[in-house]
């Protein structure tokens, strides 16, 4: 079958930031072709005057009270942190 | 009364023996454990369990509370306060939950005991809890098939004996699938009738909390006590909660039931088929009326899916990062690799997929064609049953067109089984509620296999469609049916 999308998941896996071994990403690459291929029956569908649903029922404006409440202390923050010291999370230096 | 008899009970007969004082909260837990550890060594329902702590809920239990002294499993995708929470995922390990979700407080509130932790599909993305990293959950009536997915550990639990009732979450049909595959009753509420607080994210559009119990009365008592308004959860409508148990009846006159042409796909199972027509025929019997109604765009439903799901995943998912908690891997050189590695060893091959699909159909140059039109035909999918329910109260249908699958048989071809959710991802993207009760039997290799049937009601008709599907099943005998293991157990 030819090829029906320009997906290519060894760089799109790159931009979730998830390494893939070159098995895996070609394993990927059938499978999601296929889901990729199902998908395009879309394009059968008449939308030519409908509007996009952002959400099933109409919510809008969800106001509460601007009030301080208890939450959780720096202690319960930091409690499943794989690396911690003084109060802070630990991660690999960012900058130079 | 034998502790296997306790455990076979339902949360109503249950609830009548606690308030009579004719059994103990702590005699109930006792006889939950006993029934766990004989069945739950085959089962693989639970990944945690905590019977001590239930066991000190249970001695101070008013058992005069709404769900006062009812053990109650949790699916391990909701935060249960200093209880793991793996969401069946490597990269949660270890991970202790620092706060209740909304519906446990709730629970709480009303006397429940949440006692232990379900397994699922990774993050809920499966249809047959295969997706797990951490076990297998067999299914209670052929230990050799799924017990559905993506709440198969609450489902497969509550079809055991091994839990009273369980909480689910139904994000394409993870709640009334497994619900159908194990011969239990699952309900899925309105999308924003549940606080989804505390609920590990999979795709917010669409994701919902609900029940899973062993009748539909029980179903509508737990939804009585986490229905409703949640200033922590803005999608969590503030409309008033009835009391839906208490609106109950076995009379089906003046109903109007939707049959869809669309629904009679190839594909469907012949004993799912003449299972559902039976079931037709008895709530005609019951008085309703069935009237042919017309879901479209229907057809696009599984595409429209597989292409928001992925893409509010792939958001929702951004947070497991190896930074704040979880797993991280070791001895990263810098970010990026951290990142990488972590979400590589993390994650299992579906959530990696659908991350991956997700960020696809979000990438610049892309969303037009995939993301914006599926939105746009979600809302063709909306105004079908909005359309449909101007003329009936509930639509009716098979919940999945085939019954248990065998372990393994589906697990190769990810679009195979996405097309297994057929009838039950459509009530998601429309967010309106649906049920699963138990209509009937297959045969297959000398097992017994459930069948169900799924009744969809329009936004916040909860209390409708519960009263439909308890009508039916008072009128059959399909809800006393026990799995062998229940018998095999019972006997021993």
């Amino acid at each position: 079958m030819a090829k029906t999308s320009d997906l290519d998941v060894a760089y799109v896996a790159r931009l979730a930031r998830i390494n893939l071994t070159e098995a895996e990403a070609k394993v990927f690459q059938k499978q999601l072709d296929d889901v990729l291929q199902y998908v395009e029956k879309l394009r059968q569908a008449d939308i030519s005057d409908v509007e996009p649903a952002a959400h099933a029922l109409p919510i809008f404006n969800v106001f509460r009270e601007d009030a301080p409440r208890d939450w959780f202390t720096a202690e319960q923050a930091l409690s499943n942190a794989p690396r911690k010291t003084n109060g802070l999370f630990i991660v690999p230096k960012v900058v130079e | 009364m034998t502790e296997q008899d306790l455990s076979a009970l339902s949360i109503t007969d249950l609830q009548a023996l606690l308030r009579r004082r004719e059994v103990s909260p702590r005699e109930v837990i006792d006889a939950l454990r006993a029934r766990i550890e004989a069945v739950d060594g085959e089962i693989g329902a639970y990944l945690s369990l905590d019977m001590e702590a239930a066991a000190k809920e249970a001695d101070k239990a008013n058992v005069d509370l709404p769900l006062g002294g009812v053990p109650v499993a949790i699916k391990d995708i909701i935060n249960v306060m200093d209880q793991p929470c793996t969401c069946a995922s490597k990269i949660l390990q270890g991970y202790r939950a620092t706060y209740d979700a909304t519906v446990i407080r709730k629970l709480r509130a009303a006397g429940a005991i949440p006692f232990g932790k379900t397994n699922l599909d990774e993050f809920a993305m499966g249809s047959s809890t295969e997706n797990s990293a951490i076990k297998t959950t067999r299914n209670a009536w052929d230990l050799s098939r799924v017990p559905g997915g993506s709440s198969g550990g609450s489902a497969a639990a509550v079809a055991a004996d091994a839990a009273f009732g369980a909480l689910g979450t139904d994000t394409g049909g993870s709640i009334r699938q497994p619900a159908a595959l194990s011969g239990i009753v699952g309900f899925k509420p309105t999308y924003g009738r549940v606080s989804r607080f505390g609920l590990v994210a999979f795709a917010s559009s669409l994701d919902q909390v609900g029940p899973l119990t062993k009748i539909v009365r029980d179903a509508a008592l737990i939804m009585n006590v986490i229905a409703g308004h949640d200033p922590q959860d803005t999608t969590a409508l503030n409309e008033p909660v009835p009391d839906y148990a208490a609106k109950l009846g076995n009379d089906l006159r003046g109903v109007r039931l939707g049959l869809a042409r669309e629904y009679l796909i190839e594909g469907i199972d012949s004993q799912v088929k003449a299972a559902i027509n039976a079931a037709v025929k008895q709530m005609s019997a019951l008085g309703a009326e069935i009237v042919e109604v017309s879901l479209p765009a229907n057809e696009y439903a599984i595409a429209v899916y597989y292409i928001l799901a992925t893409a509010e995943a792939s958001a929702n998912l951004a947070r497991f990062d190896g930074v704040r908690y979880g797993y991280r891997a070791e001895s990263p050189k810098d970010m990026l690799d951290l990142y990488g590695r972590t979400r590589e060893e993390g994650f299992g091959s579906e959530v990696k997929r659908r991350i991956i699909l997700g960020t696809y159909v979000l990438s610049s140059g892309y969303y037009d064609a995939y993301y914006l039109r599926a939105q746009k035909v979600r809302e063709l999918i909306r105004q079908d049953f909005a359309n449909a329910f101007k003329k009936v109260d509930a639509i009716i249908s098979p919940t999945s067109p085939v019954p248990a699958f065998k372990l393994g048989e589906r697990a190769a071809d990810p679009l195979q089984m996405y097309l297994a959710d057929v009838f039950t991802i459509a009530a998601n993207l429309a967010g309106i509620c649906g049920i699963s009760v138990p209509c009937g039997f297959a045969e297959m290799d000398g097992h017994r296999l459930p069948i169900g049937l799924q009744l969809l009601g329009k936004a916040l008709d909860e209390a409708r469609i519960l009263q439909i599907a308890h009508a039916y099943e008072q009128s059959t005998d399909w809800h006393k049916a026990r799995p062998p293991i229940a018998a095999a157990v019972s006997k021993a």
